[in-house]
């Protein structure tokens, strides 16, 4: 069996002295197409981040491809939540995506002619390519974010994190999207922090509950078993109603 | 102003302001879009405590400065970079303590008085020809700095994290950023004064913003907009006999304000729809 992607050993951390993950350990296989799921404030962003090497835990352990976190970091593509930040920078979607160029080994290089290739065939893919030349600020939300998720795909990762990336992207857009996702799935490993467990039973392959403490779950569907194991995932309260209600819902539905 | 040009001081005046607005043009474009105006304002004003430090221990005046400035940018810098909900407060209490610590010298020193005023303000008309190398001198020290490192520059002021992910040394290049922007500031500001700084670094940045598509076009449109504000400036104190700096900054921001209605006409002929349009959107997909 091949080594994990991302091995997490019993990790834990805080904000300030609040604790948000609880003794975390998860072993990502390549290959896999995970759902993170939990309430809001449960530590999903949290976790993208330690893996990310953007944070370092207090206690426990974390690996990327058997390297330190910092230095694997340029192997993940990462599509982070908010995508509003800085919106009047004056910066045209084609250098948005060419950030994703940006290497260690080649910091000083100038852009190549094959690096705007690379560019322009991320943007395409996200059927952006008549937006290629426009400033940021005047792309919709939902314009960024495939922007930001052309950023991620033309890093070549390993590893995709996306943390919700369709919240901005209409209902169409979110069919196509994670049909994206899933033909990208075929070399790439995903993490993706969902709410919406349709998606999640169509399109995931595992799903993981993150509220403070990590539940895993190596399969999709929707069943029983699942919702109480959802419960489970809480330390003091229960993942919110909501949730629990959308997920019996749409469990028939897909089940439908 | 052809006229006035048969006067050294003027010629000398027209260079500084030009010189002055290149650097800030650059400078400022950073400034304004990792919105530190604050820091650096708090780099300017501090820096009189290197001036107090350079009379009372009698060292050259620009080594005390510079170093003074350097030190207590960096504290500014680690500042921001750990504390950052308080990093707005702390600064200004260096802000002011920089202040007070330099006049206080100054008040320790036996028999020399420095004019606050000229500090503030400056003494653009009295420019020696040797600052004009130096600034000279420092404008192509950063210009060549900010080509080396654009990529990366660029990269850290849109997306922090990202730029992280990527390898690109962040902390390192902010430090980098804040060192360039202290020299930068203690240079200018003994030509044409620490108002004057403030002014060039933020106001020409501001307007252009709207209009270009890179960092790069900023920094050009910045550095064109303040020599065409310092040219008009340095004309009017001549012909009405006004204070050079006070009168540079009164038409820049004249201009910023001229600005603000014609961007308006300017997103709408270009989009079709006013610049606010995009917030009412975005509220009403989130509601759905």
């Amino acid at each position: 069996m091949n080594p994990p992607i991302v091995e997490m050993k019993n990790v834990s951390f805080a904000y300030s002295g609040q604790p948000v993950l609880q003794d975390v350990s998860i072993n990502v296989q390549p290959g896999d197409f995970i759902a993170l799921i939990g309430p809001n404030g449960g530590g999903k962003t949290t976790l993208l981040k330690l893996i990310l090497g953007l944070l370092k835990p207090n206690r426990g352990t974390i690996r990327v491809m058997g390297e330190a976190t910092q230095k694997a970091s340029h192997h993940i593509g990462y599509v982070p939540q908010n995508v509003n930040i800085n919106q009047n920078f004056p910066i045209t979607a084609m250098d948005v995506v060419m950030m994703g160029k940006l290497e260690p080994g080649r910091r000083w290089k100038r852009p190549t002619a094959s690096d705007r290739e690379d560019a322009m065939a991320a943007i395409d893919r996200m059927e952006m390519a008549p937006f290629a030349g426009r400033r940021i600020a005047d792309l919709s939300g939902g314009q960024r974010q495939r922007i930001f998720i052309a950023r991620a795909l033309v890093t070549k990762p390993q590893l995709l994190l996306l943390d919700e990336p369709t919240a901005s992207i209409d209902t169409k857009g979110q069919t196509d999207f994670y049909k994206l996702l899933k033909e990208l799935n075929k070399d790439i490993t995903i993490l993706v922090v969902s709410h919406d467990l349709l998606v999640i039973s169509t399109y995931a392959k595992s799903m993981a509950c993150m509220n403070r403490r990590l539940h895993y779950h190596n399969h999709n569907e929707i069943t029983g078993d699942m919702l109480k194991s959802m419960y489970a995932c809480t330390v003091e309260e229960v993942c919110p109603v909501e949730l629990i209600a959308q997920g019996s819902h749409s469990s028939r539905a897909a089940n439908e | 102003m052809i006229e006035a040009m048969q006067f050294e001081f003027m010629r000398n005046a027209l260079m500084a302001g030009l010189l002055a607005s290149i650097i800030c043009g650059i400078m400022g474009t950073f400034v304004v879009v990792n919105r530190i105006v604050f820091l650096s304002g708090g780099i300017a004003h501090a820096a009189y405590g290197g001036i107090g430090l350079a009379f009372y221990f009698g060292w050259p005046f620009l080594l005390g400065t510079i170093g003074f400035s350097l030190a207590s940018a960096m504290l500014m810098a680690a500042i921001t970079l750990t504390a950052k909900h308080r990093a707005d407060s702390i600064i200004g209490v260096i802000w002011a303590l920089g202040m007070a610590f330099g006049i206080i010298l100054m008040d320790l020193t036996p028999g020399y008085n420095v004019d606050l005023m000229s500090y503030l303000f400056g003494s653009i008309l009295s420019v020696p020809r040797s600052d004009l190398w130096i600034m000279a001198g420092l404008g192509l020290l950063i210009t060549a700095l900010v080509a080396l490192y654009y990529q990366n520059l660029l990269a850290m002021s849109y997306d922090e994290e990202f730029a992280k992910i990527r390898g690109v040394p962040v902390k390192t290049l902010y430090f980098l950023l804040i060192g360039m922007l202290a020299v930068a500031i203690v240079l200018v500001i003994q030509v044409v004064g620490l108002i004057l700084v403030i002014a060039l670094l933020t106001i020409p940045p501001l307007i252009m913003e709207k209009y270009v598509k890179s960092l790069f076009q900023m920094m050009i449109g910045s550095s064109i907009a303040g020599s065409l504000f310092t040219i008009i400036g340095l004309w009017l104190s001549y012909t009405c006999n006004l204070t050079s700096g006070a009168s540079i900054i009164m038409v820049s921001g004249i201009a910023y304000f001229i600005s603000l209605p014609v961007n308006r006409i300017f997103m709408i002929s270009k989009n079709g729809y006013k610049p606010d349009a995009g917030k009412i959107e975005k509220i009403s997909s989130r509601s759905l």
